[in-house]
Formats: C-alpha cells, structure tokens, sequence
C-alpha cells in the first residue's frame, strides 16, 4: 500500500515538478504539498492522468496557522474509484492572496469553498457564487480561525416589545473558563493559578 | 389573442416545512410548477462543531459526532475513533472491533429505516413509518442497553468500546434479526408495487455515473448509478474484511433505485450482525495500553497508578502525536469522513468533518431541474439528509 503510494507521489512530483513543494507518505496516506496559485493546473492533472485519475473530490477545507506568514493552508481530499486510492492535496495561501477555484474541474467545490470561505475568509479566484454557507445572513468574521473567539461576538434574541429578533453583543455571566491540563512539568508557558506572585520574585 | 408575459414564480420553501427534514431554507426559482433553479440555504442548524472540538480533549469531542447525523448516530463515532486511533497508532481488541461493528449495522438499519420512511411519506404514505418504526425503537432500545442512551450513544471510544455489552442483548439482537424481514417484507408489499409511490419515484431524479462522481456523492446516491463502491469492501475498516456480504447496486440511478437499495441493505445489515454475534470472541473491549485508554472502573478503585492514569485521561487527555489524517467510514448515509489534524497536544487541532449529505444537498440544483416542484420533495426524501450533519 505505502510502496504504491510512494510511486504515485513521485510520480506527480515528476510531472508537475515545478508545483509540487513536496509529497510525504504516512500512515498509508498521500500528501502532497503544492503552490496555491497552480492549484487548478493540479487538480486538473490528478483528474486526468490515467495514473491518478482522482475524480471525486471529497472535501475541501482550511487549517489555520496563525503564526505563519501564510497563515491557512488549503487542503483538498480526492479520491480515486479506479484505483482506489486517496490523496491529500495542500496549498499555503493568506488572507489575501486567492487560490484558484476549482468548481470547473470539480461542481462539487462549490459548497466546500464557499464554507471554506466563510469560515476561514480564504478566497476563492474564479469562484462563480462566493457567498457565506453556513454562517447567518450578515454575519461578520470568520468563525474558525484561531483568532476568533468561541464565544462569538454577537448574540440573539427575539425581543417581545420590538417584535423582532435583536442581535446584542455576547454578554457572559460568567467568564469563559479555559481549562488547560497540560501537564505543567513539560514546559507549559502559562501561568498556573496561584502562581502569579511567584512570578515576579523568581 | 395578445402574447401573455410570463414571469417565473420565485418560491420560497422552509426553514419549516415538513418536507424538508429539518431546517431548510430552499428559494426556489418556477416556471409555472416546473423547477427551473434551486438555491438551498443551509446552516440553521450550524452549531459550530468543529470549533467546539477544537477546545476539547479526544474524548469529550467525541460525543459531538452523534449529534450531527442524529439518525445513525455511532457510525459517525466509528469515523472519529478510527481517525483517533489512526494517528495513535493503536491496537482495538477484537471483541470491541466486533462490537463497533455490530452496532455501525444497527446504525444502518435505524437510518433506513427513517429514510425509507420519511421518503414514503414524503410521497403520501403514512402506514410504513407507523410499522417500521416500532423496530426502530427496539434498535434503540439495544442503544440503550449498550450505552446508556437512545439516541445520543457516546459508547464508542478511542482504542474500543465504552463497556461490554450485557449478555442478553445478544440474544435480544439474535431475536429481532430473524423478527425484522417479515416487517421489511410487510412495508415492501405497501411500497414496491404501489402505483403511486412507482409513479412518483421511478425515473425521478436520475443521476449519471459522471454526474455523481463530479459532484462528490457516496453511499446510496452513488452506487444508485450502478458503481458497487462501498468503503466496506474497498477499504475494509475494524472487522469488515471477515464479513462476507453484498452491495446492491442500482440500475437507474432514480429515486425508486435508491428506496430498493435502502431495502436490500437493511437485510445485508442483518447478514453482517448475524456474523457479528456468531464470530464475536470474549475478551476485553477497550485498549489496554495507558497511554490510550482510561483503566476499567474496578482497576481504578483498588489500585493508585489506575486512578492517577484515569486522572490524567478524564483531565488532560491522551495526547496524540502529530500528523494529519483523513479517515472515512461508509456512513447510512455515505461517505463520512473526518479530516483530523493533531499537534502533539491532547486537543486536536483542527477537525474537518466531512458530511455526505452536504454533497448531496449541493446535487438538489441540478437533480431538481426540469422536474415538477412536487417531486422536489421527493428527491429531497431520496437524497437522506439530515441537517445536524449538513449544518454541522
């Protein structure tokens, strides 16, 4: 299984030599890294070749890395019928820079980019409907990106006086608790409670 | 007589409706009572789970996966465990493989049974949901007797099961598989040859090979098409490689193809429990090793490593190494996958989730055109979706 892969994965690195970043095998899984701004000319090649043919494109989803210069990756997860095969396609993209859309390659990344849009705000070039999917009508941010909070901003409710649903800031009565269990010997940097006077004298 | 100008009728369908299974909001563009264009707005029912799981631990974001499809809940579980335990790099004892199994077809069978149904009587037939769904509550009962919990399981864990099964479920399961084809048999002879429900299923909704290939369907909706692509069988996960079973493929790829499909797989769902419970060997049903799964509640309580390891599990967590990992299970409903990435903490990093019916509701555009707006329903019946995971 992984020697088959192994082939495979340099078999499109030495097609698309000049897209693909790199191609890793583990746990019996493909991943292949490639330049976002060819990601179309990919997913196209990965379509067609008659060694690859990935026709059903299963999901389309963002992982974000605030740290990193380019903060989201694009991952694509395709799958092949005809040799049974999966593969794990990822792009590195910002907030600002689109990648390219594949919904003429695959109708089905219609839905997976507009969700990967709205919850993350990656951009999408050539995308024919980039509207928000999941979130609510005039909603503001992106909800999955580590900078959001999971508390939201906003909160509804429906007003009985004004006969109609009101959107408030989140008011909670009582403070978001972070219960963080790592274990404090392995080099944690936060502070544990109580702790906070040591701080200062060590 | 002058031209009359006929505008096309915009039509809003949902958030309620009763055909809509849940909360859909579709805007519907007509053309008298031809459909011209569907839009679907989803999300209603968004939750935000895969934030949520993003601040818990493995195990307390598992019990998130049976509140998406609410309908087959542990076949959603099985992904996220089998996604876990992938990245652990974990041994599953065999009886708990049997049982996760056993009860991923009891899944199946809750499914089809709400499905098939709900189709009927999406198309007016009342009498099948009021018969089969008294089996249906005995499947939940075996939910129950397992876990603890009709619908909202929670049983399946990283490295296993919660606990064993109570031995006289396997009996009770043992009974109700050879009770549950006279009921099949009952609702098929109220549906098959039913002239109505034939005239407002076959040839409704069609769907090509291309077709459900370009639009990512799985399960049902694809091997209605006549492709035998289950995941079962391709990439053989727990102890389906040992089962021996078949999957019905359908000819036409229309509507009715895809309630006969649910039939047969209801029986083949049946052929797999038998197996189940005729191979289950005993032993234990959660991993032994510490560093994957909490110590059993008697080892906890006479022995102080034990309860500092179940300490450790139920605050920290097992950390997983880290990596990424996309694992699918062959869900009711189709491919349900899980996108899991770790970063060597005990909260996963990112998890993607992978809905079939998402997929499908995206095909309601095309399969919908040309189609009367009452067949809209049907189709919608037919595609199996359940919003919680749609909406995620």
């Amino acid at each position: 299984m992984d020697e088959a892969l192994k082939e495979l994965g340099e078999h499109i690195a030495a097609e698309l030599s000049t897209a693909v970043i790199s191609t890793d095998v583990a746990r019996g899984e493909l991943i292949v890294e490639v330049r976002a701004d060819v990601v179309d000319e990919v997913m196209a090649f990965l379509r067609n070749d008659s060694n690859c043919k990935f026709q059903v494109l299963c999901d389309v989803c963002g992982v974000d890395y605030p740290s990193r210069a380019k903060r989201f990756d694009v991952v694509y997860n395709l799958l092949s019928l005809k040799h049974n095969q999966r593969i794990i396609v990822k792009a590195q993209t910002d907030a600002r820079t689109p990648v390219p859309s594949v919904v003429s390659l695959f109708p089905a990344a219609n839905w997976f980019e507009r969700e990967t849009w709205d919850m993350y705000g990656i951009m999408f070039a050539g995308h024919p409907d980039l509207r928000r999917m999941l979130t609510d009508y005039g909603f503001e941010g992106h909800p999955l990106r580590k900078d959001f909070p999971l508390t939201g901003y906003v909160e509804v409710r429906y007003s009985e006086d004004e006969k109609r649903v009101l959107y408030e800031p989140v008011k909670l009565t009582q403070e978001f608790r972070k219960f963080d269990f790592e274990s404090p010997w392995e080099g944690t940097d936060y502070v544990l409670p109580g702790d906070e006077k040591a701080e200062g004298q060590g | 007589m002058a031209e009359v100008q006929i505008k096309n009728y915009t039509l809003n369908f949902g958030p309620q409706h009763p055909a809509a299974h849940g909360v859909l909001r579709m805007v519907m563009e007509l053309d008298g009572e031809i459909v011209e264009r569907i839009d679907p707005h989803i999300g209603l029912l968004h939750r935000g789970t895969e934030k949520l799981i993003e601040h818990k631990t493995y195990m307390q974001a598992m019990p998130y996966f049976d509140r998406l499809d609410y309908v087959a809940a542990m076949s959603q579980e099985h992904a996220f465990v089998l996604a876990a335990e992938k990245l652990l790099d974990c041994e599953v004892p065999e009886r708990a493989q049997y049982i996760r199994v056993l009860f991923s077809e009891i899944s199946r069978v809750l499914n089809h049974i709400m499905n098939v149904c709900a189709q009927a009587m999406d198309v007016g037939a009342t009498t099948p949901m009021l018969w089969a769904f008294v089996e249906r509550e005995t499947l939940m009962e075996f939910y129950e007797r397992a876990s603890g919990a009709r619908m909202h399981a929670a049983y399946f864990r990283v490295g296993g099961v919660h606990q064993d099964i109570p031995e006289a479920l396997e009996n009770d399961i043992r009974t109700f598989i050879e009770h549950f084809p006279s009921v099949l048999a009952d609702v098929e002879a109220l549906l098959t040859e039913n002239r109505i429900f034939k005239q407002r299923n076959v040839d409704i909704g069609i769907v090509s090979q291309e077709e459900a290939m370009a639009w990512g369907f799985s399960g049902v909706m694809l091997r209605s098409t006549g492709l035998p692509w289950d995941l079962r069988k391709a990439e053989p996960y727990d102890v389906y490689g040992k089962m021996d079973f078949d999957i019905p493929v359908g000819l036409n790829g229309d509507c009715f193809d895809r309630y006969l499909m649910r039939m047969e797989e209801m029986r083949q769902s049946l052929k797999i429990m038998t197996q189940c419970l005729d191979q289950m060997p005993k032993g234990p049903v959660l991993s032994t090793d510490p560093k994957v799964a909490p110590p059993r509640r008697a080892a906890m309580k006479t022995s102080m490593e034990a309860l500092i390891n179940h300490f450790k599990h139920y605050t920290e967590g097992v950390r997983v190494p880290e990596g990424e990992t996309y694992t699918a299970v062959e869900a009711p409903k189709g491919e349900f996958g899980v996108y899991l990435v770790s970063d060597g903490s005990s909260k996963p990093y990112r998890c993607k989730i992978r809905a079939p019916g998402f997929a499908h509701l995206q095909g309601m555009d095309f399969l919908t055109k040309g189609h009367m707006l009452a067949d809209a329903s049907a189709i919608l019946g037919s595609l199996d979706i359940v919003f919680g995971e749609v909406d995620r």
